[in-house]
């Protein structure tokens, strides 16, 4: 490695055959004031040829193998895509709630994973911490109850995924039309052992998201924060549904941009722009334009964006989490936190209520209609609002397959975020590992999907490179 | 000397989508048709937090993941238990696994790396390549005496010990040269 202009130049290049990687560039100029700042996310786009010429059938496990970090999200997508294709998308009782069951689930270990091992070291050692502490260790070190409360949350949300879907990597329990399954008496009881514990470490866990940013709202409100637009799914009442319902964007004072429209003619509001610099999209709503278009998706634009939430303990916080911002949305970066554990908290207490329905173990697992040739399946994934669009021939094969990902739908705010957190921390000064890190804090807060699965020894999904005035790197760091 | 009535956990991960990726649970699946007496099979893509619940409940854990270095077709390296953390991947490295599992659950679970040479990874496909179908076939032939016999240890003497530049990835602007020195000294 070579020094230049005085200062060590250190690089770590991404292992280029791991695709999915993320890499931070942060351009100074002469005076070491930000000059440019962009967040690169290596996608890899093969997976179109992949699905291709695949019989649909086989399309809700095959997409599986995209992203080993929310399998089943896209196992569902799929599968709401395909029930569409074979003219089943009116579910059996069972088969819904089975599925809704597997999401909730999936959902909820995604967010105790993120809160605890990813974003609580942040949280409760600081920024600028000794990044030799700040980490799931650290955390392990000093509060060992919390550390182990989420790993133990993790494992219950994944025991919830195995019950519905079955083994881990060739899950099958959606099927067009339909689920290959019921929950047995036995699967019920084993879930509910646990389930009042959950409820409680989710408790706890939302109250530490809480008082965190309460407490320290002087300093979070300003942290890679901006205005924005906030698109989710919503149910027909306004009800916040993770698992199927309506499109809604509202802007960053809650007024509708539009409401209630079907997702099946998504193409009509929605738009990918594409840039030179990044090998991923930008997707913006159309009526809007690609200037002020862009918007998030996630658990803030979620809470932002629903009227209520149809279980009691999330509603009663998210009404806390309105409150703050005068029942206006909330377009604080950091708040992403709160809301992921309010969400939390909403997929334990639909897990609970699910698991005392009595329509899981029902038999009517399957129906079909008539046949389509296109269809689109969409979902709220547990890091954001996921698309799926796929045509079927009269062969029943894949001909056409369109994805995008939550990761994608939060590429402007990313962007924004890291350029923002930037010229407020970074510009100007000796720029030292905790103010780096302040760079990964506002990435971290909408919990992006960098790795997308393929994870052989040897990975090193994220690098930021510093470069001067001449585009010569001053530092860089990896992780992975 | 392990035990022979060691509680042992063979754990393949990999993404069978992305063609040599699939290696892992490839060997995972392998294993499991073996039916080895005292042997508990797990695959998934990646490793993740739960993951050291599990490993703590045994007395070893073989990781089998493919390699996309290394001159041999096989590989069989003891782990250390570090503390390590990674960047919004949400996936852990064994080695940190196994120490989550030490410092969580006070388990005292060894840990093995079983690393089984691939050359494909860069595209979708559902297969391996015919080179890694031959790392995998001797892979097989390799591990299945050392699950019957539980002489990890012996078999792993023909390898250095897993030197992971993990152990520092939380230690910022680590030059690359680092690493590799790390890696040759070991050797």
């Amino acid at each position: 490695m070579v020094a230049t202009n005085g200062t060590q130049r250190i690089v770590i290049e991404p292992v280029t055959r791991v695709e999915g990687h993320g890499k931070v560039t942060i351009l100074l100029d002469e005076n070491k004031k930000i000059k440019q700042v962009r967040l690169h996310i290596v996608e890899f786009r093969g997976f179109e040829r992949f699905i291709q010429g695949r019989p649909y059938w086989e399309v809700p496990v095959l997409v599986q193998r995209l992203c080993g970090i929310c399998p089943v999200s896209h196992h569902l997508a799929a599968a709401k895509a395909m029930d569409r294709i074979v003219g089943g998308e009116k579910l059996t009782p069972t088969a819904e709630k089975m599925r809704r069951l597997m999401h909730y689930g999936q959902t909820f270990q995604s967010h105790a994973l993120h809160f605890f091992h990813l974003c609580s070291p942040d949280l409760l050692f600081g920024f600028d911490a000794d990044p030799a502490i700040r980490n799931v260790i650290g955390v392990a070190a000093k509060y060992p109850d919390l550390a182990v409360q989420g790993v133990m949350m993790r494992k219950y949300g994944q025991e919830v995924i195995k019950c519905t879907a079955g083994k881990k990597i060739h899950g099958t329990g959606a099927i067009p039309g339909g689920i290959n399954k019921n929950l047995t008496i036995a699967e019920r009881d084993f879930l509910l052992k646990d389930l009042d514990q959950m409820i409680e470490w989710s408790r706890g866990a939302l109250k530490i998201a809480k008082d965190y940013t309460v407490e320290n709202l002087e300093k979070v409100a300003p942290f890679g924060s901006f205005d924005s637009n906030h698109l989710s799914l919503i149910r027909e009442d306004g009800a916040m549904d993770l698992y199927h319902g309506n499109l809604r964007a509202i802007d960053a004072q809650g007024k509708k941009i539009f409401d209630q429209v079907d997702y099946q003619g998504y193409t009509d509001y929605i738009a990918e722009e594409v840039r030179s610099w990044s090998y991923m999209k930008f997707p913006f709503m159309k009526q809007v334009g690609p200037e002020d278009g862009w918007y998030r998706v996630g658990p803030l634009a979620r809470v932002n964006a629903c009227d209520f939430i149809d279980t009691p303990e999330a509603e009663a916080a998210r009404k806390e989490f309105m409150a703050v911002t005068d029942n206006k949305p909330n377009n604080i970066t950091m708040a992403y936190h709160w809301t992921r554990m309010i969400e939390l908290l909403h997929s334990i207490e639909k897990i609970k209520e699910l698991l005392n329905d009595k329509d899981l173990q029902g038999t009517d697992l399957v129906v079909k209609g008539d046949r389509r040739g296109e269809a689109v399946g969409l979902i709220e994934a547990p890091r954001g609002t996921l698309f799926h669009h796929y045509k079927v021939n009269d062969k029943d094969q894949v001909t056409m397959a369109n994805l995008i990902v939550s990761t994608t739908n939060n590429n402007e705010p990313m962007n924004r975020a890291v350029t923002k957190v930037a010229e407020d921390h970074l510009s100007g000064v000796e720029i030292t590992e905790g103010l780096l890190n302040h760079v990964e804090v506002a990435i971290r807060a909408y919990d992006p999907c960098l790795s997308c699965a393929t994870h052989a020894m040897g990975q090193m999904p994220l690098s930021i490179q510093l470069l001067d005035h001449e585009g010569n790197v001053l530092d860089s760091r990896s992780k992975g | 000397m392990i035990a022979d009535s060691a509680k042992i956990l063979l754990m393949g991960f990999g993404n069978p989508g992305r063609v040599d990726d699939g290696l892992g649970p490839a060997l995972a699946t392998a294993v499991e048709n073996l039916r080895i007496p005292g042997v508990t099979v797990d695959c998934d893509y990646q490793l993740m937090l739960e993951d050291a619940a599990e490993a703590a409940k045994h007395d070893v854990v073989v990781y089998a993941d493919a390699d996309t270095k290394g001159t041999g077709l096989y590989s069989f390296r003891r782990l250390h238990p570090v503390s390590s953390m990674s960047f919004s991947t949400h996936s852990l490295r064994p080695a940190a696994v196994l120490g989550l599992a030490h410092q969580l659950f006070g388990s005292t679970v060894k840990g093995y790396m079983l690393g089984i040479r691939g050359f494909e990874f860069n595209e979708y496909r559902e297969a391996l390549s015919p080179k890694a179908q031959e790392s995998l076939a001797a892979a097989i032939e390799f591990i299945e005496p050392v699950l019957r016999t539980a002489s990890f240890d012996e078999a792993a003497a023909r390898w250095p010990d897993v030197c992971e530049a993990d152990k520092n990835t939380d230690k910022v602007l680590r030059p690359v040269n680092e690493v590799e020195i790390c890696k040759m000294e070991k050797r």
